[in-house]
């Protein structure tokens, strides 16, 4: 059994921590960093509630090993608001996209890089987008209207800081 | 639930890799995208003692054509292969296989060279590989092979690498003209496994099928081609009759076994349909 010395960038800090091989980066991001945003929702891979992004890649971080983090940046749920609610957190509060909101910090951080590839999506891209993310509360129809209006936002957002 | 433990290694050259899988032998696991390996691993159906981390070895993924064939780095994220036009293009098979393994989540992990590797008879790339006819490149202590796709699957979860091997790259060979291929899933949800799935890459002459490989996912322990069909359509024209007796052949030479995907006679009936199908698309696009 081996133990790893090893340094990750979350949500801009960087943090240095021992990890046992076989520790999954969820449990290291929800135990060790105590970033609790990040949900488990299954034990086979196949819900999302866990998704983060690893160097840009929306990933579902129970099917990953702390270890293999090792130096690379990543986002989570807690990364998003600055001074006020990101987009996305606007979008999914305007739109009614949540209920229980069990599935919401890894809905969002799957369309926040979906966004950063596509800013502009169709309804069915976004569908395609999401589609490793499990919601059983809101039949996906406000989730999808909440990407919209932060895919909006954030657009505008970008022509206001790119002077004509 | 948590993986047994086990000592991890993340070696940085391929030589390093296959002295550390040489040194270790059965004890030790290759992970690469681990999104088969993992979900074992925590339903402890597989705990291995230790475990190879491929993902830090410099050149094992990305997409190269040459004149001859494409050669696809092991490494290679399922997420890459949508990423290409020219893939969609000249290569509709793998494009639309990539296209429905798992979810976008899974993809930006999942590899092509562990789907083939992990040899579950559910896994999408084993049909289209075997339809391509493809070759496998592998590295081992005692140097590289090639082994053809034909010869790859030699059970469920069993393929002809040693423990001490890595498949490094797969070669398919490039479409002539007139090929066309095509490859048609139907899964419960988004994310699921196949009930059944049809890969087929054909060249046509005109009207006349001049070559066809048919290979079948799911519907068998092993993935299979479907021999028998493939000589029904070889130097035929597209007929009703003739479809229909490629896809009564595929179905009688499957073996599926009754699940929560469905029963015996439901999974091949299935596949006879999807048989006829996947011909007909393939067909259209070769003659485009
Ligand atoms: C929710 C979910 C849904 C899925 N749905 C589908 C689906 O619809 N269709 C489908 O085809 N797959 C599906 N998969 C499986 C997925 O595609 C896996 O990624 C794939 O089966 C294995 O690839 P990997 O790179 O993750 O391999 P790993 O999990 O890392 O490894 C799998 C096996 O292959 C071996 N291996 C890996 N790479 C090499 C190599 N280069 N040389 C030698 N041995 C190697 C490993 O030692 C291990 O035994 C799904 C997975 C999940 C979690
Ligand atoms: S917790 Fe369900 S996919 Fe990770
Ligand atoms: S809001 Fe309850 S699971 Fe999505």
């Amino acid at each position: 059994m081996s133990t790893h010395q090893i340094t990750l960038t979350v949500n801009g800090a960087s943090h240095s921590v021992q990890t046992e091989a076989r520790t999954l980066l969820v449990h290291l991001i929800r135990e060790q960093l105590n970033l609790t945003g990040t949900h488990i929702g299954c034990d086979t891979s196949s819900c999302g509630a866990c998704t983060v992004i690893v160097n840009g890649r929306a990933i579902k971080s129970c099917t990953m090993f702390a270890v293999q983090a090792d130096g690379a940046t990543i986002e989570t749920i807690e990364g998003l608001a600055g001074a006020g609610l990101h987009p996305l957190q606007e979008g999914f509060w305007e739109k009614h996209g949540l209920q229980c909101g069990y599935c919401t910090p890894g809905m969002i951080m799957s369309a926040k890089a979906l966004l950063a590839q596509n800013p502009n999506p169709s309804e069915e891209e976004i569908r395609y987008g999401i589609s490793g993310n499990l919601c059983r509360c809101t039949g996906y129809v406000k989730i999808v209207e909440a990407i919209q209006y932060a895919a909006a936002k954030l657009r505008e957002q970008q022509t206001q800081e790119v002077p004509a | 639930m948590i993986p047994s433990a086990f000592d991890f290694y993340a070696p940085r050259t391929l030589d390093e890799a296959i002295a550390l899988l040489a040194e270790h032998g059965d004890e030790a696991k290759v992970l690469a995208g681990g999104q088969s390996l993992i979900p074992a691993m925590r339903f402890r159906l597989a705990a291995p003692a230790v475990l190879v981390d491929i993902n830090g070895i410099g050149g094992l993924d990305g997409l190269r054509e040459t004149n001859g064939h494409l050669a696809i780095g092991a490494l290679t994220r399922e997420a890459a292969l949508e990423e290409y036009t020219f893939i969609r293009e000249r290569y509709p098979l793998l494009a639309d296989a990539a296209h429905v393994i798992a979810d976008p989540l899974v993809r930006n992990r999942a590899t092509v060279g562990g789907n083939l590797a992990h040899a579950d008879p559910a896994n999408d790339h084993p049909a289209v590989m075997l339809a391509y006819g493809a070759e496998l490149a592998a590295h081992g202590p005692r140097g590289a092979r090639t082994i053809p796709i034909d010869d790859f699957f030699t059970g469920m979860f069993s393929t002809s690498l040693e423990p001490d091997e890595l498949l490094t790259e797969i070669r398919i060979p490039r479409p002539g003209p007139g090929s066309g291929g095509a490859y048609l899933k139907v899964e419960r949800k988004v994310g699921d496994y196949a009930i059944s799935a049809v890969a087929v890459q054909l060249t046509m002459d005109g009207p006349t099928i001049r070559t066809i490989r048919i290979a079948l996912t799911n519907v068998s322990p092993t993935p299979i081609r479907a021999e028998e069909a493939e000589r029904i359509l070889t130097g035929q024209t597209l007929t009703d009759a003739t479809l229909e007796a490629a896809g009564q052949a595929a179905a009688a030479a499957c073996d599926p076994s009754a699940d929560l995907r469905g029963s015996i006679e439901y999974k091949r009936d299935l596949t006879r349909v999807l048989v006829k199908r996947a011909v007909r698309r393939a067909a259209e696009r070769a003659t485009k």
